[in-house]
């Protein structure tokens, strides 16, 4: 895997963590692990991801009699956003709990919260490779990730060869000209759904990836400074781009995952040809379908996956790409079982099964060849080719800084705000954090 | 809570055991019996009001405390309050004005202070519209439906069903009928006008006018019921005499009705004006008071910023903002509109 940006700086050891040494779950005493993921069943009730952490779960425990694991499955945005940083405020948190990295775990790993895992589990960070980056801060690793991947352009082959394009776009330009092809033939082009806001903002992301160099945009986390002309100029490109119309009328009223309204449904459903979203999407589409093998197959059959396309000029690598992934934390006050069935999460085995049972895309290196679909093998495999892998701008950033970059995107996608906008509402709340 | 619960309990025979020890020496019977009562009066004071107190105290007095004393630091709710930094009133300023920096008072007007007022006016927005659009609706569906009728029961209880509604359910199923592809949009093709450029919710004129449309359906059924409960407390007397002199059907509502419902009116204003400053359920779950907060409320506003931005201080700021306003309004009202319903209950007009 390629060098992750978000991690900019190497001072190892000031992390801020209390954490002692733990030497992985020794001992016959009883311990007790509490685990909160967003393993969540679904609008159909199907719960892969759930399911498979039970069996995790129940296989640990099976070779690790002493200790017993009671698991909370709790929606993402809840999970993040309300249980966690209460939970941790509290003093009574779980021991091991969902991690998205970046700046937010930045500032629980500053707060004192989490485990330094940096020496427990060296043999594992280096199994994984460049994908633990966004889950360490100044070269200490709090957390470990069982799940990265790139986002890219998710799109219907036959609405493309419909409209009588052939090619899968690689530059601005021949994404433009896809749009202009689909309109003519009265495809919407790109499903976006603004009303939740982050999809949106992915596409300002994307072209600040292209117009900023690595180095600020990975600075960007830490100094919190965009004085640096191609933020605005990010905000320009996005501009430019609706411009063209390319999304679906009414986008900001659009949601992105829920109902056959959505984005994703509008894909789904062939409502429209493209969407910009993560590899989770993959699922989501599947959602919209009745939920038979025949019709999950009908579906992938007609549905492909390109990188985001290059921008002409700006300073970022062509080749770079956001990503994310999901991993988990242990508590400071865990018990140094914590760790050790953190290590089995992510051990080869475990992760290939992962790739095997949920459809996931693995960090683990060994396990790459679990991934069987052809999408998904791409997604992989852009990932790994990439130049780099920008964290999401929005977890890279923090709540409070991120936040107020994607209210400003959003506010270009409804008319109420410019590409100057978004530099000054992220200036203004990195002043106040 | 247990404490103070426990002491107000175990108050009662503490001081009944040292009252009959007192009770061996010499006293006068008359001043014993006056020390008991009292006792006993204090006693069944802790015992009653103790409970209800602890629980006021635990569940409001101390938030209200703790909100105060977070809208004084720079806190983002993650890292330890202990190392918070105090800034004194300035997360107030930040809000109302901008911040006293004059290096970043430009952007927080533009990024705090503008949204801010924003999400404000439109709870006046609210109060105001509540009273020129509810309260005329109302009175009229009260007046009209005054009467006896076959069906009146099922009438009432459909006219109070979206009262009754659960805002997440009332607030899901407006988001399915203003969907884009929503009925309300087939609707409106159907008779040859277009839908709000930016959507029904998120355009940035509409969204607003469409969010109280909704507030006004699911409100304007609490207000009629009051108010038919109120008119069911007037004397039929009144109005045959009135119609026996000659006093037309209007005449009757505006001189006899209106008036002597008047009580009700002013407490329906008091509870629409404090829902509308505290207006959240709705506005958050129709989607967070809208991308560009079209429809925000003081309420959303400081959900958004405290929980979704992580700036804790400057939520809890707005929080204690819209407490004192909320407070401040509601006492406002209480003295001045109220008071001559509560100092003359038999004589009200």
């Amino acid at each position: 895997m390629a060098l992750l940006a978000a991690c900019s700086s190497s001072d190892p050891g000031d992390g801020g963590s209390t954490a002692d040494s733990t030497d992985g779950g020794s001992g016959d005493a009883p311990v007790t692990l509490t685990w909160w993921h967003n393993g969540v069943a679904g609008d159909t009730g199907e719960n892969s991801l759930g399911d498979y952490w039970d069996t995790v779960a129940a296989d640990y425990m099976a070779d690790h009699p002493n200790v017993t694991i009671e698991i909370e499955q709790i929606q993402n945005e809840d999970l993040q956003r309300t249980r966690i940083p209460t939970a941790l405020q509290s003093g009574d948190a779980p021991d091991l709990f969902q991690q998205w990295g970046g700046g937010e775990m930045a500032a629980q790993a500053e707060a004192g919260y989490l485990m330094d895992l940096s020496d427990v589990l060296a043999d594992d960070i280096d199994r994984l490779g460049g994908g633990v980056a966004p889950w360490q801060v100044d070269g200490v690793t709090y957390g470990l990730p069982f799940q990265f991947a790139v986002e890219g352009i998710w799109y219907r082959p036959s609405l493309f060869e419909e409209a009588g394009i052939t090619e899968e776009p690689t530059t601005m330009a021949e994404l433009d000209d896809a749009v202009q092809k689909l309109k003519d033939a009265g495809i919407v082009p790109i499903a976006v759904g603004a009303s939740d806001g982050w999809p949106a903002a992915h596409w300002w992301y994307n072209f600040a990836l292209r117009s900023c160099s690595q180095d600020v945009v990975a600075s960007a986390g830490t100094s919190l400074d965009f004085s640096d002309p191609c933020w605005l100029d990010a905000g320009t490109q996005l501009e430019d781009f609706l411009a063209t119309e390319p999304f679906q009328p009414q986008f900001t009223s659009t949601v992105a995952q829920t109902g056959a309204t959505s984005s994703a449904g509008m894909v789904a459903n062939g409502k429209a040809a493209m969407e910009l979203m993560g590899q989770w999407n993959y699922f989501v589409y599947e959602g919209f379908t009745d939920g038979s093998d025949e019709a999950k197959q009908a579906l992938h059959d007609d549905l492909d996956w390109f990188p985001m396309p290059a921008t002409d000029g700006g300073s970022g690598d062509p080749s770079a790409a956001m990503g994310g992934g999901d991993g988990f934390s242990c508590y400071v006050d865990a018990p140094a079982e914590c760790a050790d069935f953190l290590a089995y999460i992510v051990s080869d085995d475990v992760q290939r099964g992962y790739a095997e049972a949920v459809g996931g895309l693995p960090v683990a290196p060994a396990a790459a060849d679990a991934v069987t679909d052809p999408v998904l093998q791409e997604i992989a495999q852009t990932t790994s080719s990439a130049a780099y892998v920008q964290l999401w701008m929005d977890t890279l950033l923090g709540p409070n800084v991120g936040g107020a970059m994607n209210d400003g995107i959003v506010n270009i996608f409804n008319g109420t705000g410019d590409a100057q906008g978004v530099v000054d509402m992220m200036t203004a709340a990195a002043a106040t954090s | 809570m247990t404490a103070l619960e426990a002491s107000g309990r175990s108050a009662a025979p503490a001081v009944d055991a040292q009252a009959s020890a007192a009770g061996t020496r010499p006293v006068t019977p008359a001043s014993e019996h006056t020390r008991r009562a009292t006792v006993r009066k204090w006693a069944e004071i802790a015992l009653f009001v103790g409970p209800a107190m602890v629980l006021f105290l635990t569940f409001v007095v101390y938030p209200v405390v703790s909100a105060a004393r977070f809208s004084l630091y720079k806190w983002n709710g993650v890292s330890q309050f202990s190392d918070a930094e105090f800034i004194g009133f300035e997360n107030y300023a930040r809000a109302l004005f901008g911040g006293t920096d004059p290096a970043t008072q430009q952007a927080f007007t533009t990024a705090y202070s503008q949204p801010f007022w924003e999400a404000l006016s439109h709870n006046f927005a609210i109060i105001f519209l509540s009273m020129a659009v509810q309260l005329p609706i109302a009175l009229a569906v009260a007046l009209t439906l005054n009467r006896r009728f076959r069906g009146r029961a099922f009438t009432r209880v459909v006219i109070f069903a979206p009262y009754v509604l659960s805002e997440v359910i009332a607030g899901t199923m407006w988001l399915i009928i203003f969907d884009p592809n929503g009925i309300a949009t087939e609707l409106m093709r159907g008779i040859g006008l277009d839908m709000p450029a930016g959507g029904w919710f998120e355009d940035p004129t509409w969204g607003f006018w469409t969010v109280f449309f909704i507030i006004t359906w699911k409100y304007v059924g609490l207000a009629i019921i009051l108010f038919l409960a109120g008119l069911s407390g007037v004397s039929e007397d009144l109005q045959e005499a009135a119609a026996i002199d000659g006093a037309s059907w209007w005449q009757i509502q505006w001189r006899i009705n209106i008036p002597l419902i008047g009580p009700t009116i002013r407490i329906w204003a008091f509870l629409s004006i404090i829902g509308s400053i505290q207006l959240f359920d709705m506005v958050w779950v129709l989607n967070r008071g809208g991308t560009a907060g079209q429809y925000s409320t003081i309420a959303s506003y400081m959900m958004e910023i405290g929980f979704f931005r992580a700036d804790w201080g400057y939520g809890s700021a707005i929080a204690v903002i819209m407490f004192f306003l909320s407070f401040v309004i509601a006492l406002a009202y209480m003295a001045t509109i109220l008071r001559r319903d509560n100092a003359h209950p038999r004589k009200a007009r």
